[in-house]
């Protein structure tokens, strides 16, 4: 037989590539599906950029820009570019001040700028609205030529050097001082960075924070790691029921699960009845309203992250694992520890590593539960942004918060590898 | 102690019932010598993974006893039996290096670690595996897997080898190559082993002995050829190999032969296997290779006329085709040479055997 007998006989190593069209065409074909493909998440992208990453660029800017003071006083703050800041500054310079103030009393904002001055320099803000209320009613040529006078008349706060390096330094369009105030930190006259020597709370709520979510990662992991194993290992009919009491808190309201542990933990409340029914305890147990509250509530809402991820886990460890270690002569603990236990800490760091991160930036039920002892630093940062009305500290504590979490993703990267996480 | 090497293992009217309703192993009973190589065979669902799990420890024994070396082993722990098993899945733990793998039972052993290093280089050696020590089971191909689970098996002279569907997950070339090295560390080393198959032509290559299980009862426990040529029921003759089946009825018995009637009143010479009832409905098995078409050489003892319907070209060998009157279908193998004959659709053809390759089984 020789080849001219098949019908479809073609020189196959003649032409081992494409010609140019053949070429141009696959190329236009892989475009248009990439096209498609794009197009297909474009929605998502227009939200996810406007929804997600617009707001924290804004957080992160915020928490450097603050541009009130030089809104509010542009010409006083321009005077006293050429003060040294030692001494009084220049007449002129209160001048302006006086000038500016005046104006602020009429547009009603001389409270803001109070506020902003305050944060620097507490007992500004009085000086500075008394100020403005006793200067609006001078007219203006009066305020131009006697200025300086009227304004050291009306408090005697205005000679003092402190306010004025204090409205010189609030008066930066870019600084880092609410970075520096997140830290605990401050500026010496000299501009050195130091401890603050006001109130340090931050770094020490920080810690707690971590702290907490610590002990929530733990106890969730301690619960979840065995009800995971049953699950993973119970027939089909009871895993599916156990299943669905995991995720019946997912389905519930969050508001819903927190406000039921304040009806359990509270002075009067069903475990503290009960207890004193027993006789275990004599008199109620402060439970509400502490960091034993905030930890409890928060393992209990969190639990099913750590479930979850782990039972996927498990779920694919096939049984014969811990039947070959068996049979290779291994008792069943060494068995668990050395095999299946390996086996499972991908599901393990990826649910730690949820409930970790989750629990660090929780702010419900902190809010609800906790009291002042149980607070985290997320109710501190609605605190600033609600009550304070200090965005800017608000925006630098939130930024710190998420280099914290990067960094801790960062580490855990290093110690367990990103790749080994596994979800679901 | 067993002196009767014959009886190193013994199943004893083993039962195992999962839910206390259903038995799904019925009464056992086997003997296996040492060093034998005995494969279960069977359906799925047939109990023979099952029989498995009962030596191995992994579920307790409902009824019977099962002894290794004349002793009880059903009240001993797992881990405590020395037995080596090879997993469908391989379950090399992946956490671990190959040599890992392999120096963990003698880990838990508490060897030496000269000792272990050196063990572990030998049975590397053993399944050519030399260069793989530092691998995890993820890199290796699925044969080098299947030959580190093996000398995982092994490393820890276990008397007993357990094979759970060792080369289910293999294609057909690496299989056959992996039951060639089976057989080899086998005949080198000289365990017992228990292999559990659905897989006949496996079954049939490896073992000394094939249990062909059906429904929880073992139908023929036999050595292959036994098996293959002289079945010992219906369900023998249907599962191992290719076999014509046709129904029939007895109409005399002679000895150890019967004579009975098949479709159209046709009369054949059979050799009675499980049946002798005069006038008690048969199954007729001949293998497709042991009957031939007229005109032939072979000599015959049974001639049957039958409708010709297609054949099939095959390569090696054509399959032809016939329908008996009752519909009853006949294929028939012929060598592809000059001889094999061609038909018209419809045409009569003369089928001849020997009865020496033709049994009479009790209907199903």
């Amino acid at each position: 037989m020789t080849a001219t007998t098949f019908d479809d006989a073609r020189p196959v190593s003649a032409s081992p590539g494409l010609t140019r069209e053949e070429a141009g065409f696959a190329r236009r074909e892989l475009n248009r599906r990439r096209l498609r493909a794009f197009a297909l998440v474009i929605p998502l992208l227009v939200f996810i950029s406007f929804a997600f990453f617009a707001p924290i660029a804004t957080m992160l800017h915020r928490s450097v820009y603050n541009p009130t003071v030089v809104q509010l006083i542009p010409d006083t703050l321009a005077k006293l570019q050429s003060w040294d800041g030692e001494g009084r500054p220049d007449d002129s310079v209160l001048t302006a001040m006086a000038v500016d103030l005046k104006r602020l009393a009429n547009n009603r904002t001389s409270g803001k700028l109070g506020e902003a001055l305050n944060r620097g320099l507490p007992g500004t803000s009085s000086a500075v609205k008394a100020t403005a209320r006793k200067l609006r009613q001078v007219d203006d040529a009066t305020l131009a030529a006697d200025g300086a006078a009227l304004l050291l008349g009306a408090n005697d706060k205005w000679a003092s050097v402190e306010l004025w390096r204090n409205v010189r330094k609030t008066g930066r369009t870019y600084s880092d001082r609410y970075f520096l105030t997140a830290l605990d930190l401050e500026r010496n006259a000299e501009g050195d960075v130091q401890t603050r020597e006001a109130a340090q709370i931050y770094v020490q709520l920080y810690t707690k924070t971590m702290r907490i979510a610590l002990i929530i990662t733990i106890l969730t992991m301690l619960l979840g790691y065995p009800l995971a194993f049953v699950l993973a290992n119970a027939p089909a009919r009871t895993a599916s029921l156990l299943m669905v009491m995991v995720l019946l808190p997912f389905w519930t309201s969050l508001l819903v699960r927190t406000t039921a542990w304040i009806a359990l933990l509270q002075t009067n409340g069903v475990i503290n009845s009960v207890l004193m029914g027993v006789g275990v305890i004599g008199e109620p147990l402060e439970m509400l309203f502490t960091e034993f509250a905030t930890i409890v509530a928060m393992t209990h809402i969190l639990l099913p992250f750590m479930v979850l991820p782990l039972y996927s886990v498990m779920k694919g460890i096939d049984r014969s694992y811990m039947r070959a270690a068996l049979s290779l002569g291994s008792s069943p603990i060494p068995a668990f520890i050395r095999i299946y236990f390996p086996m499972t800490v991908p599901g393990l760091s990826a649910g730690a590593l949820l409930v970790f991160i989750i629990s660090v930036g929780y702010y419900i039920t902190p809010a609800l539960v906790g009291g002042t002892d149980g607070q985290m630093i997320s109710n501190i940062i609605a605190f600033h942004m609600q009550q304070s009305n200090n965005w800017e500290l608000a925006a630098a504590l939130g930024a710190l918060l998420l280099v914290l979490i990067i960094a801790l993703y960062w580490i855990y990267d290093l110690l367990v590898g990103a790749d080994n996480i596994k979800l679901a | 102690m067993a002196a009767d090497t014959t009886q190193f293992l013994r199943f004893l009217d083993v039962k195992k019932s999962y839910d206390q309703k259903i038995l799904v192993v019925k009464g056992f009973s086997l003997d296996v010598a040492k060093g034998e190589f005995i494969t279960l065979l069977g359906p799925s669902g047939s109990g023979k993974t099952t029989i498995l799990m009962l030596l191995a420890g992994f579920e307790s024994v409902t009824g019977g006893d099962i002894q290794i070396d004349g002793v009880p082993v059903t009240r001993t722990a797992p881990y405590k039996r020395n037995i080596g098993m090879v997993f469908q899945n391989y379950a090399l733990f992946p956490h671990m290096t190959v040599a890992e793998n392999l120096a963990y039972p003698l880990k838990v052993r508490s060897l030496d670690r000269s000792e272990i290093t050196a063990r572990v280089k030998d049975y590397l050696a053993l399944v050519e595996l030399e260069d793989y020590g530092k691998r995890h089971p993820g890199q290796l191909s699925g044969g080098q897997r299947q030959r580190v689970a093996l000398a995982r098996a092994l490393i820890f002279e276990p008397s007993l080898v357990l094979m759970d569907e060792p080369l289910g997950a293999l294609d057909k070339k690496l299989r056959e190559q992996m039951q060639f090295e089976i057989t080899r560390l086998h005949k080198k080393l000289g365990f017992t082993v228990i292999y559990v198959t659905h897989d006949q032509t496996e079954a049939l290559t490896m073992s000394d002995r094939v249990a062909v299980f059906n429904d929880g009862v073992v139908q023929q426990c036999a050595s292959p050829d036994v098996l293959y040529e002289r079945p010992s029921n219906a369900f023998v003759a249907d599962f191992i190999g290719e076999n014509n089946l046709m129904p029939a009825k007895i109409a005399a018995v002679r000895g150890d032969s019967v004579r009975v009637t098949v479709a159209g009143g046709q009369e054949i010479t059979a050799q009675a296997a499980d049946i002798r009832e005069v006038g008690g409905k048969c199954i007729i098995s001949v293998r497709p290779e042991k009957m031939f078409i007229k005109p032939s050489d072979h000599a015959y003892d049974n001639e049957i006329t039958a409708n010709f319907i297609v054949r099939h070209y095959v390569g090696d060998f054509i399959r032809y085709y016939f329908e008996l009157s009752d519909g009853s279908e006949i294929t028939i193998k012929v060598l592809n040479d000059a001889a094999a004959p061609v038909f018209d659709e419809g045409q009569l053809a003369q089928l001849i055997w020997q009865t020496s390759d033709c049994f009479a089984f009790r209907t199903m």
